[in-house]
Parts: C-alpha cells; sequence; structure tokens
C-alpha cells in the first residue's frame, strides 16, 4: 500500500508513458508524401475498367453479359447486335463508376478476359455525365495501357 | 531591452509631450512590444502543436505551405479571416460577439504584470499575484457567455463543465501560489523573481516547493482546457464544447485566447518556480560574465519554451479524463496535497529552514 502510494504521488507511471512518447519524436517517421512518393501497387490493384482487344486489333467482348448479371451494384449496362461481320458484339457497353463499388467481379465473370479493372485510381470528372463509362471510352483505356495491363496479367498468372 | 526602452522615453522626450500623455504613448509602445511577439508566438506555437504531435506520432506534421510548412499559421489565419460569421439564428448576437472579445481580454491583460527581465514589465503593481489570479479568473465569463448565447446544447454543456473544471482548479493552483507567496515574501512577481536570486538554480522555489509545482502545472493544464483535461472540448463527446457555433474569426479569437493562455500559464510556471529571467549558469566561474551566464530575456523565453513543449508532450500522451475523476482530482488530491505542504512550508518558514530568508 504505501509503496503504491509513492508510487501514485511521485507519478512514475506518467513518467513511463511520457518517456515512450518522447523516443517517439526520434523514431524514423512512415508518411508516404503522397504526390513525390507513392505505395507500392499490387498487379491485382482495381482500378479504373478498360475493355480490351486481342492482339490483332478485334475487340475481346462477346456480348455474353455475364458481367453485368454478376455485378452487385447494376453498374454495367449491355446491349448486343450483330456486328457488319456477322459476329455478336455490344453495341453499347456502360459503366457507371458513381455505381460501381470495384469489387472485381465482372473481371472474374469474363470468359475472354475482356473487361478488366486497371492499376488506374488517379482519374477524376469535371461534369456531369462523365462517370459513364461508354464502350468507345473503356477501349480507348484498354489501347492505351495495353501493355501495362498485359503485364499485370502475366504478373497475377500463376496464382489464378 | 532596458536600452530600447531608455531610447523610447528620450525619443518620445523630444516630443515634449505633457507628462501624462509622454506615460500613455510610452506604455502603448510597451503594450505593442509584448502583444505583437505574443501574437507570432500563438501562431508559431500552433505550428509547433501540429509538428510535434505529428512527430510523437510518426507523421511530419505540416510540410507544405513554405520551408517545412512554416507559413502554414499564416495560411490558416487568413483561411480564418476569409470565412464567414455564422450566428446561429436563436443567438444573442450582442453576447455572442461579446464572448470571445472577454476571453480575450483576460488572456491579453494579464500579460500587464509579467515581468519579462529585470527592467521590462508593463505594470510593475505591488499586488501582481493577485492581478493574474483576478484575471485568469475572468477568462470563464467568455467561455460561460460562448456556451449561454449560442443557444446550443453541446456549447451549453461544454461551457458548464470548462466553467466547473476551471472553478475547482482556480482553488488548487491559487493554493499552490499561496506557497509561492510565502517563499518570495511579495506579491510583486519582479520580487518573487528576485527573491530566488542568489544561489543560482539551487535558489529557485521548485526544490523547496515541488509538490506545489506539480499542483501548479497540472492545475495550469486544466485551467485551459488542454488535454488531458479538455473535456470542455472532447470532440469525441460534445462536438467542439463551448465553440462550437462559432466560424470565421469568431471562433479564431477563442483559439487565441486558448493559445495566448497556455503561453502565460508557462510564463507564470517559470515566474513562480523557475527563477523568471535568471539564468541557470549563473555564479558558474568562467561563465560569469558571458552572455549564458547573465540573466536575461533569453533564458525565460527558453525555460518557457521548454514548458510549452510539456504541454504538447502531455497533449501527445495521456488520454483524456473522465469527467469525475477531473473533479476528483481536483478537489480530493490536489487540495489536500497543497494544503498539507503549505503546512510543511509554514513550519520551515517559521523555524527558518529553507533556501528563502522569510
Amino acid at each position: 500500500m504505501f509503496k503504491n502510494l509513492i508510487k501514485t504521488f511521485l507519478l512514475t507511471e506518467l513518467g513511463k508513458g511520457l518517456s515512450v512518447t518522447f523516443r517517439h519524436l526520434f523514431v524514423r517517421k512512415v508518411t508516404v508524401q503522397y504526390p513525390e512518393e507513392k505505395a507500392p501497387q499490387s498487379p491485382r490493384f482495381r482500378g479504373l475498367h478498360a475493355l480490351r482487344r486481342y492482339p490483332n486489333g478485334e475487340e475481346r467482348c462477346i456480348a455474353c453479359k455475364l458481367c453485368e448479371a454478376v455485378c452487385p451494384a447494376l453498374a454495367i449496362t449491355i446491349e448486343s447486335d450483330v456486328a457488319d461481320d456477322g459476329t455478336r458484339r455490344t453495341s453499347r457497353y456502360d459503366i457507371d463508376l458513381f455505381k460501381c463499388i470495384y469489387c472485381g467481379f465482372c473481371e472474374e465473370a469474363c470468359p475472354v478476359d475482356a473487361i478488366v479493372e486497371t492499376r488506374i485510381h488517379e482519374y477524376h470528372m469535371e461534369s456531369r455525365g462523365e462517370n459513364i463509362m461508354t464502350k468507345d471510352k473503356l477501349l480507348a483505356v484498354g489501347d492505351k495501357y495495353a501493355d501495362m495491363i498485359a503485364a499485370d496479367k502475366a504478373a497475377d498468372a500463376p496464382y489464378r | 531591452m532596458t536600452a530600447l526602452i531608455d531610447l523610447l522615453d528620450r525619443l518620445i522626450g523630444v516630443i515634449g509631450l505633457p507628462e501624462f500623455l509622454h506615460y500613455v504613448v510610452l506604455t502603448s509602445i510597451k503594450i505593442v512590444l509584448v502583444l505583437v511577439p505574443l501574437i507570432i508566438a500563438v501562431a508559431y506555437f500552433t505550428y509547433a502543436e501540429r509538428k510535434i504531435i505529428g512527430y510523437i506520432q510518426n507523421r511530419l506534421g505540416p510540410n507544405r505551405v513554405g520551408w517545412y510548412g512554416l507559413l502554414q499559421p499564416f495560411a490558416d489565419t487568413l483561411k480564418m479571416l476569409l470565412k464567414e460569421i455564422v450566428v446561429p439564428s436563436n443567438a444573442s448576437p450582442f453576447l455572442f460577439f461579446l464572448a470571445p472579445l472577454l476571453s480575450l481580454m483576460a488572456a491579453f491583460a494579464v500579460w500587464a504584470v509579467v515581468p519579462f527581465s529585470e527592467n521590462f514589465v508593463i505594470a510593475d503593481i505591488d499586488a501582481g499575484l493577485l492581478y493574474v489570479l483576478a484575471l485568469t479568473s475572468m477568462g470563464v465569463y467568455g467561455v460561460i457567455i460562448a456556451g449561454w448565447a449560442s443557444n446550443s446544447k453541446y456549447a451549453f454543456l461544454g461551457a458548464m463543465r470548462s466553467a466547473a473544471q476551471i472553478v475547482a482548479y482556480e482553488i488548487a493552483m491559487g493554493f499552490a501560489l499561496v506557497g509561492v507567496l510565502m517563499a518570495g515574501g511579495s506579491l510583486n512577481l519582479s520580487a518573487i523573481v528576485l527573491a530566488q536570486e542568489g544561489t543560482s538554480v539551487l535558489g529557485w522555489f521548485v526544490w523547496p516547493l515541488f509538490p506545489l509545482f506539480m499542483v501548479y502545472f497540472i492545475s495550469g493544464l486544466a485551467e485551459t482546457n488542454r488535454a488531458p483535461f479538455d473535456v470542455a472540448e472532447g470532440e469525441s463527446e460534445i462536438v467542439a464544447g463551448f465553440h462550437v457555433e462559432y466560424s470565421g474569426i469568431a471562433f479564431g479569437l477563442f483559439f487565441l485566447a486558448e493559445y495566448a493562455n497556455m503561453i502565460l500559464i508557462t510564463a507564470l510556471t517559470v515566474i513562480f518556480f523557475f527563477g523568471g529571467w535568471m539564468s541557470p549558469f549563473a555564479g558558474i566561474p568562467g561563465l560569469d560574465g558571458t552572455f549564458i551566464g547573465q540573466s536575461s530575456f533569453f533564458w525565460m523565453a527558453i525555460k518557457m519554451a521548454f514548458f510549452m513543449f510539456c504541454f504538447l508532450w502531455a497533449r501527445a500522451t495521456f488520454p483524456r479524463y473522465r469527467y469525475d475523476q477531473i473533479m476528483r482530482l481536483g478537489w480530493k488530491v490536489f487540495l489536500p496535497v497543497t494544503i498539507v505542504w503549505i503546512a510543511v512550508e509554514g513550519v520551515m518558514v517559521a523555524a527558518q529552514i529553507g533556501p528563502w530568508a522569510a
């Protein structure tokens, strides 16, 4: 009891706490200074969507609508038609980025690896309606980052 | 500092004002000389707070505005000046705007009796210590009026908590100062500092009055509503306490008053217990004639900076007290401790043992 009283009045426990925080003053800081430094990203990162093409330039998507069916947020709208060469193609492929929850189910469901989520996450919209990714926009993203998407797919392939 | 005041004195003398006006002008200049550095100190205290707490939490703190974020306080001030001041629809506008001014007035007015060095004090009054106690109690009016005039439940709750807390700790604080008064033998702050002169560090009142110093400093934390006693703000419980309804520069004034009060508590701690402007190296041969051995405002600033760091250090370390625990600590721990120590000190003074000549 007496020992406890001395401990209380000399504030030993408080002193211990203070020494811990004081030591942390000199610890190496963990802040990642975002625009200049970036945290490492996994090849599985699920960011902005893209539609891919085969190496010969043919669209992969066959309008099977599995992604539309699996999408838990109902963010995907697909209409299909017969293309000029007689193949089944989408005439409309819209993803509403405001509805999308970036779960990656569309990518999982796709039998031809057409729709993918890329590692792009720094994008923005400046006016209404830009949140709808139309087929043209999705294909443009796919074309622009084709190499990156292929490399990420290859890196992840052994684990699938 | 003294030379500067003398120079100003003579410069004003050249104009040839009547004696009364001469005094008013000289005092006004002294007030500006105290308040402008004080406001800048408050600005950089907020910066230091964010930086030091950041470092303690392994973060970097603000570092984008200016070199290492040094212009951050000015960016903050500019932001607050430009923001709209929203008056709640059922608030009483007169009291609503009176409250921040009241707390700011109390926080600034105390600096009149704080001696910064042997010859620099705005008002060298003999009842300085009573003046300090009176004006620090005035600060609570700003808080209560703010909480009442806002016509908001949270503001009202915060104001009640804050008022009860300040009143409770005022008593322990007052008793701690009674100990200083007995040791120093004067109510004049300069005289209290001078009573600690002589035997260098050993003459300071911390050593004989150590329990009173601890009580005073912790009460100081509670008086200024700082963590771990910040239930008046308690952002996790009652949003922001008495100043929830304040925005823009009206909030900024509360902020300024709070930080000015914190700096004031450090200044008073240094004056009462750590020998004010005295150099801790006085009397050491070889250092005596040099800048380090000399008593000056420099030493007071260094000691104040250390206690300001302690304020931030405590905030970064301790979790918030529960309200009933705060009351228990104030009434059932601090009050008995101070009373016992005053009794012990009374015996020491009567028996003439101790570093002071009573």
